[in-house]
């Protein structure tokens, strides 16, 4: 075998089994969690705030912009069409279906996933979790399971408020600005958009925060113990994220249609 | 302790603010008809075309919803479809001799059922049907009527 063919080799095995590795360090994540949940709730929400309450500012000034961007966008081309009207409807299905779920994964990936990623890293880069093994304290139970499901329970409500807050600022532009009638504007919302585009949306932001604080939970334990080493394993927790949850976004769309 | 209860109190308001934008999507964007009744009357009619009407579409009469189209089947023997919708039971007195017409709401929006009052002293009970109904006017329909008319015009 040639060296290069050898490498390639090498290379693919070794991905397959990182990724064996993450299922399997996902099982043990989603073993450990109800009891977590119900036994240490604490934990829990204090996660809920770092991961949750604390993205609440990005969230709220990008989902403003983005909204407002889309009644900017959907205005001039709607109207070509003397369908002005209906920017609400563009608007609405654009963020609770996609851009809701989807731009709030990455920027939490980016506000929150870095944060665990990076803390869970230099807590082994500075030999805190083999600290606890010393004491027969199972880190992957007291660490990582409240990290996980703190971004679970964030992230669904992280995209509830940022579709909101997104509507808002369709309904700034289209109407304040651009003087698009207030009335036709929500009614055309509450007759188009039905139960099952919210649902969709929900599911998404579950599914993304699965991806999203597993990835970030995952990097972050198997950081390698250095600065370099935390600091890698932060990009890698931004760049996998976005990949997942772009790739996840598209085949959920493809399944719902 | 101090540091706990900002924490808490963190929380507390993310998830409030968070449950409330989901109550907001839920029932601010969604649903948006105006009907909802607790005691109601099925009524059926028969038509030949329904066009593009679908199930929780309104019933209207003079322009106000009244009722809602339940379900919609088509019968293999009359080869018509059936069209069932109920109608809030506070508007009891419809003349049975009424006529229900499939409308649509703007040029693109979409279809619904008119009622038209007719004069019969006997009204519409449960499990009543709709004797005199018109069907969805089509624009294709329609095209392909204009076209031809001013086909045959031209012959002349």
């Amino acid at each position: 075998m040639t060296p290069v063919l050898r490498d390639l080799f090498n290379t693919s095995v070794e991905f397959v089994r990182t990724f064996g590795a993450f299922q399997l360090f996902s099982l043990r994540v989603l073993r450990h969690s109800p009891a977590v949940l119900l036994g240490r709730s604490g934990l829990v929400i204090k996660q809920v705030f770092n991961t949750g309450a604390l993205s609440l500012v990005i969230i709220m000034v990008c989902g403003l912009f983005v909204g407002g961007v889309l009644g900017l966008q959907g205005y001039s081309n709607l109207a070509r069409f003397n369908a002005e009207d209906s920017i609400g409807v563009f608007a609405a299905f654009g963020l609770i279906k996609e851009l809701g779920p989807v731009i709030t994964a990455l920027l939490f990936a980016g506000r929150a996933g870095t944060a665990l990623a990076s803390e869970i890293g230099l807590m082994k880069a500075t030999d805190q979790l083999s600290a606890m093994e010393m004491m027969a304290v199972n880190p992957v139970p007291r660490v990582l399971v409240p990290r996980f499901l703190g971004g679970i329970i964030a992230m669904p409500l992280l995209v509830a408020v940022f579709s909101m807050i997104g509507l808002f600022g369709t309904h700034l532009v289209a109407v304040e600005l651009l003087s698009v009638d207030v009335g036709a504007f929500w009614q055309q919302i509450q007759i188009t958009v039905d139960m099952d585009d919210i649902n969709e949306g929900i599911f998404k932001s579950i599914v993304f925060g699965v991806a999203a604080s597993m990835i970030a939970v995952w990097e972050g334990y198997n950081a390698v113990p250095t600065a370099e080493g935390v600091g890698r394993a932060t990009t890698r927790t931004v760049v996998i994220t976005a990949i997942a949850v772009l790739v996840f976004d598209f085949m959920i769309t493809a399944v719902m249609l | 302790m101090q540091q706990t209860r900002s924490v808490e109190i963190g929380t507390g308001l993310f998830v409030l603010l968070g449950m409330g934008a989901l109550f907001f999507l839920t029932t601010q964007t969604t649903g948006g008809d105006d009907f909802s009744a607790d005691e109601v009357y099925t009524v059926e009619a028969r038509f030949e075309n329904i066009g593009s009407l679908r199930t929780r579409a309104p019933v209207a009469m003079s322009g106000v919803t009244i009722g809602r189209v339940t379900s919609i089947r088509f019968d293999p023997v009359t080869l018509e479809a059936v069209v069932l919708f109920v109608i809030d039971s506070q508007f009891d007195q419809i003349p049975d001799d009424s006529d229900a017409s499939i409308l649509t709401s703007g040029i693109l929006g979409s279809q619904y059922i008119g009622l038209q009052a007719g004069g019969s002293d006997i009204y519409f009970e449960d499990g009543s049907e709709v004797l005199f109904t018109q069907s969805a006017i089509l624009l294709e329909n329609l095209i392909g009527k204009f076209l031809v008319n001013s086909g045959s015009k031209d012959d002349d």
